[in-house]
């Protein structure tokens, strides 16, 4: 197991300039055979491996990743955390994980740099209050803070936001969450990586999945670069790849893979402290701690596996933060790029069982994946470790699209797609 | 940001474009008799192909018609354009870039 990370193993290992750190985790060759294998290595696959091993005892885990961990969508995205959406079954999904967040560097041993700096929804027009009061209320009522803020409370919360009425996006109030905020992508990828390696999880890494073998109906392997990995039960989390995989399986999604886009701008000193987020204009912003400013656009409308975006996303959502903050219109962007978010009809996900006994499937996040990180491994690890879904995620099956039961959340998505 | 042949103006800007997402859904001949299952399948089961993928285009900023085409959903090649209601050109769907 690999060293403890405190002050004492940090002054130790300054002693020792550095060169005696231990490798965050193993690289081992896959075994012929495991009790779980977990298909993907992102944030939501990694957080299933550590929850198996830790919560529920099942360390017998091999974690497959095509890649190199977090290379997907855990590296891609906006890295902001809430959990105020609309209907009690995402409220419930969603707040479960910002609890795990709040202690998530103390479980895991390894700082994710989650900051509670708070996520201000705005509200440009009459439809967009009454929208965000509703929304606002019911996740006050489920336990859940939010405060509606006036423009003259928005002012003095952002003061660079410019909230002059008759500008092209008036801003008429706004929702706050302020136990909302931001995390480290990358820190969340390899704090549950180190965690789950420590607890005997094998994470295999450059190893694409090329099949499953699937015999009277029930799951007995994968087929991976690395050749035949024997297992009793497997997960699949790989976003979206999640089409592609359930293809390999033989049964279908209610899925469509779409690219969805982030830029940075050049660094500057610090001129936001919170997360704003407009889902009427499509833009939303925050600051890094290295001073760049994140700001993520809208999915391209179309089917698309390239992990690029369309340039009038990027031009629409540049507009309008420009719009809303002036101040930003000289800097120059140094990054953008694009992840494949698997969008459900409903913009809700499916965390369950598949039609393949022994094969579970955790995808349909879409848009806004990241901030469920833990609390998606948490259901799911549960899901597969007991056969049948946690009462958190049982709303959350496949079976949804047919009996109807399905949970729209566009709104509290808070993402044009 | 993708060029598109549209079959009655010639190629123009994707902005031009409103998706109609994936062609050659028919709807249940008689959704009376139609299973639960098979509806679901009709509403919300999509191809999502790695590949290529056969998909509704509407030159909404345009001549206002739809029309059919064949693209890579990897390297966004269009590789064939035609009419609503005609079948699918022969593609290996699957095809790498």
């Amino acid at each position: 197991m690999s060293a403890r990370y405190s002050i004492f193993s940090l002054i130790r290992n300054a002693l020792a300039y550095h060169e005696d750190w231990p490798a965050a985790w193993r690289s081992p060759e896959p075994k012929p055979a495991y009790d779980v294998v977990i298909v993907g290595g992102g944030g939501h696959g990694l957080a299933t491996a550590y929850y198996l091993a830790k919560e529920l005892g099942v360390r017998n885990v091999a974690l497959i990743e095509r890649g190199w961990l977090g290379g997907g969508n855990t590296g891609r995205n906006t890295t902001i955390v809430r959990s105020n959406y609309l209907w009690d079954e995402s409220a419930a999904l969603y707040e479960h994980s910002m609890k795990l967040w709040e202690g998530l560097s103390q479980d895991l041993n390894y700082n994710v740099m989650f900051s509670q700096r708070g996520v201000l929804s705005l509200a440009h027009n009459q439809h967009d209050l009454r929208a965000q009061s509703r929304q606002s209320n019911a996740n006050r009522l489920g336990g859940i803070d939010s405060e509606l803020l006036t423009p003259a409370q928005i002012k003095a919360f952002v003061p660079i936001m410019d909230l002059r009425a008759g500008g092209r996006y008036p801003v008429l109030g706004g929702a706050l969450q302020r136990r909302g905020g931001t995390a480290r992508h990358d820190a969340v990828a390899w704090g549950y990586a180190r965690a789950a390696d420590a607890l005997g999880v094998d994470i295999i890494q450059e190893s694409p999945v090329t099949g499953f073998r699937i015999d009277n109906g029930r799951v007995q392997g994968v087929e991976t670069a690395k050749g035949f990995i024997q297992a009793d039960k497997v997960g699949i989390v790989v976003a979206g790849h999640s089409g592609v995989m359930a293809d390999l399986a033989g049964f279908r999604l209610p899925v469509t893979s779409q690219p969805l886009q982030a830029l940075v701008s050049e660094p500057i000193k610090p001129v936001l402290d919170t997360v704003i987020m407009s889902g009427a204009v499509h833009a939303y912003i925050s600051q890094s701690d290295k001073g760049e400013l994140v700001i993520g656009a809208g999915a391209d409308r179309y089917v698309g596996y390239g992990q690029r975006g369309s340039m009038q996303v990027s031009e629409d959502t540049l507009g309008a933060i420009c719009e809303l903050f002036p101040s930003f219109r000289r800097l120059r962007m140094m990054r953008q790029w694009g992840g494949i978010v698997d969008i459900c009809p409903d913009a809700s996900p499916i965390i369950g069982k598949t039609p393949v006994e022994g094969m579970f499937i955790n995808c349909g996040w879409g848009t806004g994946g990241f901030k469920a990180t833990p609390g998606s491994g948490w259901v799911f690890a549960q899901t597969i470790a007991h056969d049948r879904p946690h009462d958190l995620n049982a709303a959350f099956s496949l079976d949804r699209f047919r009996t109807g039961y399905i949970i729209d959340e566009h709104g509290a998505a808070g993402v044009a797609h | 940001m993708l060029l598109i042949p549209c079959p009655y103006c010639g190629e123009r800007a994707e902005s031009e474009f409103s998706y109609g997402g994936e062609a050659h859904i028919a709807r249940p001949a008689d959704p009376e008799k139609t299973s639960d299952a098979d509806w679901a399948d009709y509403l919300y089961t999509r191809t999502n192909t790695k590949g290529v993928y056969f998909e509704r285009w509407m030159h909404a900023h345009g001549c206002r018609r739809w029309f059919n085409i064949a693209r890579h959903t990897v390297s966004y090649d269009i590789l064939a354009v035609y009419e609503t209601g005609a079948p699918p050109p022969k593609f290996d769907t699957k095809s790498e870039v």
